[in-house]
């Protein structure tokens, strides 16, 4: 996966007269799956005992785990619909982190991105469903686009801290959500749950034939592909890598690090603004409070956990959706609260990024090079 | 709700109320980065530490009786995130700003989690002293009630202030955010002073949790803290790393913040959620006005990973 960064590093160290063996031609590239991996089971352990603390089993909090995420055909459907929206959030941070950007904000705009995507919808009533989805699928991208690109511009021209900028602006996007659906957008029916008005069962998206999976399955999947292609194949993709590497570099030959961060912005907040789309034209059918369900939060966690590259998303968001299927199955079967799922989440996390540590220091990884 | 007597007047006296009402937390956290800060590093975990904090407070107090044990207690459990973070950070390799992402993630969810059955009970709170008895307007006797962690967090500005300036652990905690090499020169272990530094950081924020479940609003949900630690944070970059510039933009904030309710008391509800958003929209302002891609921050601690 990022096996051609790895290449590139060991095809340099690595002396001609040498007979590299497998380990030491492709240790760079196991350590990427090995550590994380590691830091993922240390996490689980962790939690295990973290559940152990309040007299609950940990062997049954891994069995209905297990069973809550892939132990059936319809908790690999519920944990595949949750990883839809994650692939989409987490490339929000994952493109970003190309240019030595932290974006934490995609939350932000797949609100945003949910809110255009609806408006457009509720616009267009009369159009034909296959035009509506596709102006909710540019409405939402743009949107959420723009959002991120606001935190890239002005980190670019203004020099304000893209990290603090794009989780402050989380709460501005949820501010401006309240406002439009108590408001000018709400739906006069809906009185506990002020919500906009549905867009239409004909303008949802629907399922992949065969599954109750939707459609944001292959949006995600699309978008993770297409994305690791630009990053790692094309000119502008080197251009980004180059310019997150070495800023000073990438002026000296030449590169408009300014287009570059808006791009690429643009580019992070649109995948998080389609995740919004999708969360509405496929799941909740209207806007309203319930789409900030921490969606853009487990993104984050998810580019981390895939060390940023677009396609290692991909199975990193399946299994964070499985974890986070598995939390009704624990409520219910444990008792454990619904925070528990969280509580893991940040345990993975903090123990994926103290294994940052252990990169090139596994003794029978490193070989003699 | 608004007395004939004083009329408009209700809402700059419900602002300025509020001001000093929910300055608290944000000063108390931004104090407390303020320190880590200075010594080089950034927690962005504080967030976390803010509502485990006020779980904490809320749960000991419950099960005490002593608000103030539950202000310990916040502290305490503070400092353990503090040291957790900055236990992390000194591994070699691992970035702050991302540990200080996944203690935000962490911190919440284990609050959440423990603090589940603390929603339903009612746990003593914190005492307020009247300044107020002289007035017999209800709206100036409300506003004139203060907590006494507010009078604390006004006196520890320049307590810090002086002490950044004057005493050896303030010159020591700059050393070490002004140039790792000149403290290691010195003889003083860098990890060390961070991890102090952390923990006293982490303390401070706990302590302002504790005065969002204690205080105002005064009782333990899920949706207590909204921001408000990642807000402080911000709140530092722009105070310029100064204890008494922090404590005016707590001030500013508390003020911004309290608008909304201010507004809403007088029967302005439209645009409500807008008005609630005051605060970070205000941060976003005074962050595109003070930065500046041309220079470094003046003030800023130059091995802070924020600002280079």
């Amino acid at each position: 996966m990022t096996s051609d960064v790895a290449d590139a590093v060991d095809a340099a160290t690595i002396s001609p007269a040498a007979d590299p063996g497998f380990l030491q031609r492709h240790g760079g590239s196991i350590e990427y799956i090995l550590i994380p991996g590691a830091a993922l089971i240390a996490a689980l352990g962790v939690f295990g005992i973290f559940v152990a603390l309040f007299g609950k089993s940990p062997l049954d909090l891994y069995f209905y785990m297990y069973q809550g995420a892939f132990g059936t055909w319809f908790s690999w459907q519920n944990t595949l619909t949750r990883a839809a929206p994650l692939i989409l959030t987490a490339l929000c941070t994952a493109l970003p982190a190309q240019l030595g950007m932290v974006i934490i904000g995609g939350e932000g705009a797949l609100l945003i991105g949910a809110l255009t995507a609806t408006g457009t919808a509720l616009v267009m009533q009369s159009a034909p469903p296959l035009a509506v989805q596709f102006a909710m699928v540019c409405a939402g991208m743009v949107g959420g686009g723009l959002w991120i690109m606001l935190a890239g511009g002005l980190r670019q021209y203004r020099g304000v801290n893209e990290t603090i900028s794009s989780l402050l602006l989380v709460y501005i996007a949820l501010a401006i959500l309240n406002h439009l659906v108590e408001g000018l957008m709400r739906d006069p029916a809906s009185l506990n749950k002020p919500s906009t008005r549905e867009i239409g069962a004909a303008n949802m998206i629907g399922s992949i034939p065969g599954t109750d999976v939707h459609w944001g399955l292959v949006f995600g999947v699309v978008a993770a592909i297409a994305s690791y292609i630009l990053i790692y194949h094309t000119v502008f993709g080197f251009a980004a890598r180059v310019a997150g590497g070495n800023v000073r570099a990438a002026k000296i030959v030449g590169l408009s690090v300014g287009k570059l961060i808006l791009t690429i912005c643009f580019l992070a907040g649109a995948s998080a603004g389609l995740a919004g789309m999708v969360e509405v034209a496929a799941v909740q059918g209207r806007t309203n409070a319930n789409l900030a369900a921490g969606y853009g939060f487990t993104g984050i966690l998810v580019a981390f956990l895939a060390r940023q590259n677009p396609l290692a998303i991909i199975p990193v968001a399946i299994l964070l959706g499985g974890i986070s299927a598995s939390g009704g199955l624990l409520q219910r079967r444990l008792g454990l609260p619904d925070a528990s799922v969280q509580v893991l989440q940040g345990i993975i996390f903090v123990a994926v990024l103290a294994s940052d540590a252990l990169y090139g220091r596994i003794g029978f990884l490193k070989g003699k090079y | 709700m608004a007395d004939g007597t004083i009329g408009l007047w209700t809402v700059p006296l419900a602002v300025f109320g509020g001001a000093i009402r929910v300055s608290t937390p944000f000063l108390f956290v931004s104090l407390g980065e303020c320190i880590t800060e200075r010594s080089g590093r950034i927690n962005l975990g504080l967030e976390g530490t803010l509502v485990m904090g006020a779980m904490s407070a809320y749960g000991i107090s419950y099960l005490s009786g002593s608000p103030w044990l539950g202000v310990l207690a916040a502290g305490v459990t503070g400092a353990l995130l503090g040291a957790l973070h900055a236990g992390i950070c000194s591994l070699p390799r691992v970035n702050d700003i991302a540990v200080g992402i996944a203690l935000m993630l962490f911190g919440t969810g284990l609050a959440f989690y423990l603090g589940k059955p603390l929603i339903e009970p009612t746990a003593p709170r914190l005492p307020a002293i009247d300044f107020g008895w002289w007035s017999d307007v209800a709206q100036v006797r409300a506003a004139l009630r203060i907590n006494v962690l507010f009078l604390i967090g006004v006196v520890l500005a320049p307590i810090l202030y002086w002490a950044f300036r004057t005493t050896r652990w303030g010159l020591l905690i700059r050393t070490a955010g002004e140039s790792s090499d000149a403290a290691r020169a010195m003889g003083y272990s860098v990890l060390a002073i961070r991890l102090r530094a952390t923990m006293v950081g982490g303390f401070l924020a706990g302590i302002g949790g504790s005065f969002l479940s204690l205080f105002y609003p005064g009782s333990w949900n899920e949706g207590l803290s909204s921001g408000q630690g990642i807000t402080a944070v911000a709140l530092v970059i722009f105070a310029r790393w100064d204890p008494m510039l922090c404590l005016w933009a707590s001030l500013a904030f508390g003020g911004a913040a309290a608008l909304g309710p201010a507004l809403q008391s007088v029967g302005v509800t439209s645009g409500y959620h807008l008005f609630n958003a005051a605060p970070y929209i205000l941060t976003m302002a005074i962050m595109i006005i003070t930065c500046s891609p041309k220079r470094t921050l003046t003030g800023a601690p130059a091995e802070l990973s924020i600002t280079r």
